[in-house]
């Protein structure tokens, strides 16, 4: 009942704004400035119908969620290896903080000389999701209870049950909210690298053309299609880390 | 075996035991009383090699199980998996079912710890405590903040579970001590 008010709530605000932006383009009549989304929806619909549209969402999502895995993967890691010794720490704690604040289109020009354009959104998507994987699960790691691992001690806990019970049931909310936040990120500045690096066959290439030939519909589907996506993206792995929190729970 | 040899231990300027000797009788309970501040909870940390004495030794032989002065449960995990950590397979689920009933917390099993009141998560460590496999077992206000029936089910209980165990219990409380020991140790 609270998750069906919830959802209800959510699709009233998500209808008012689409009447919002209805009544506007209708006032602009202007198909360049805005489109109205009766005529973005049925541009999505004749795209969706298309080979190369499939084929641009793979090529993409992809890239983009290869980018997202070996950031979490890294960032973990990074953490790990900070927590234990103060030389990394030091070493990449600056880095960490810098890369948190360098514009995307820095990262991508640079990693455009570097490698190119085809896989340029899974650099960026990397160096966008490592630093708040590594910061959040390094509080994770810093907030651990030594009080719980003296009790794992008391009571000779086996090292794969302190690992699952002790370590990894305190660090999965830090790690969940990395994910959280990670991958909407890891959307946005993966597309926006392709829209810089226009590599054949991407969302960006196609959000770069609908720019280039004032095609605003097709610049709204495309955006539709990237919202859509990353929120199915955060949906998935969230449901994935809710039954492994599931499972770690019931142990 | 359980024994405290001419225990220095301070903190500070404040010294808390000064050649403090004691042999805890086996198998028996002994009841730890003394004012708040007096070392008490020092002397549980010392026994079971939490703290480290200024010098002089503790001599223990056997394997120890603690009902420690904070709860110290997995708060992420639910209060089934809290037990099972220390019990591995030795109990199976519907094992612990039965004594969790015993401490009135039936239907509580798969209750992550944090949406447990104060005085079920104590509950709880306690029997996590009393359930590990263990030859001495160490105490601190084990019913602290349970109201006085439950308190005196789970001290009847308690009984039944540590008999023929070695037992160290601190306590405020004289009508624990009334209850439960066998022996007092009256610091500070």
């Amino acid at each position: 009942m609270h998750r069906l008010k919830k959802f209800g709530t959510t699709a009233a605000a998500a209808l008012f704004w689409i009447v919002v932006w209805y009544i506007i383009a209708l006032k602009l009549d202007s198909n360049i400035i805005l489109v109205t989304p009766i005529e973005a929806a049925k541009r999505l619909f004749k795209l969706v119908r298309l080979g190369d549209f499939w084929r641009s969402v793979l090529f993409s999502a992809a890239r983009v969620l290869l980018g997202f895995a070996l950031g979490l993967v890294i960032g973990t890691l990074l953490a790990v290896a900070s927590k234990k010794l103060r030389l990394v720490r030091a070493l990449f704690s600056p880095l960490i903080s810098a890369m948190k604040s360098i514009p995307v289109a820095s990262f991508t020009i640079l990693a455009l000389i570097w490698i190119g354009s085809k896989n340029l959104s899974v650099l960026v998507s990397f160096l966008i999701c490592v630093p708040i994987v590594c910061g959040n699960m390094l509080e994770g790691l810093d907030n651990l209870d030594p009080k719980l691992t003296e009790m794992s001690h008391i009571f000779r806990i086996s090292p794969w049950k302190r690992f699952v019970g002790v370590y990894l049931s305190q660090l999965l909310p830090y790690f969940r909210s990395a994910a959280r936040l990670g991958i909407g990120l890891c959307w946005k500045s993966g597309i926006a690298a392709e829209v810089i690096g226009i590599p054949n066959h991407s969302i960006g290439e196609k959000l770069y053309q609908s720019k280039v030939y004032l095609e605003t519909a097709d610049l709204f589907a495309w955006t539709a299609v990237v919202i859509l996506l990353s929120f199915i993206c955060e949906k998935l792995f969230i449901l994935l880390l809710n039954i492994l929190q599931k499972r770690v729970e019931r142990m | 075996m359980l024994k405290c040899n001419n225990i220095r231990k301070s903190f500070g300027e404040l010294r808390v035991f000064d050649g403090f000797t004691h042999e805890f009788a086996e198998r028996k309970l002994t009841v730890i009383l003394g004012k708040s501040g007096c070392g008490k909870t020092t002397l549980l940390n010392l026994l079971m090699g939490l703290q480290k004495p200024d010098s002089g030794e503790v001599l223990r032989n056997g394997q120890i199980s603690a009902i420690f002065q904070e709860n110290r449960l997995c708060e992420n995990l639910s209060v089934s998996a809290n037990i099972r950590l220390v019990t591995g397979k030795r109990l199976s689920k519907a094992q612990i079912a039965v004594e969790l009933a015993a401490v009135g917390l039936s239907n509580c099993e798969n209750k992550p710890a944090r949406e447990l009141s104060g005085g079920m998560k104590r509950r709880t460590a306690l029997l996590r405590a009393l359930l590990a496999e263990y030859d001495i077992l160490f105490a601190d206000e084990p019913f602290k903040g349970l109201d006085t029936d439950t308190k005196r089910d789970v001290m009847l209980y308690f009984k039944e579970k540590t008999a023929d165990k070695t037992v160290v219990l601190v306590t405020h409380d004289s009508d624990e001590c009334a209850t439960l020991a066998d022996e007092t140790l009256r610091l500070g």
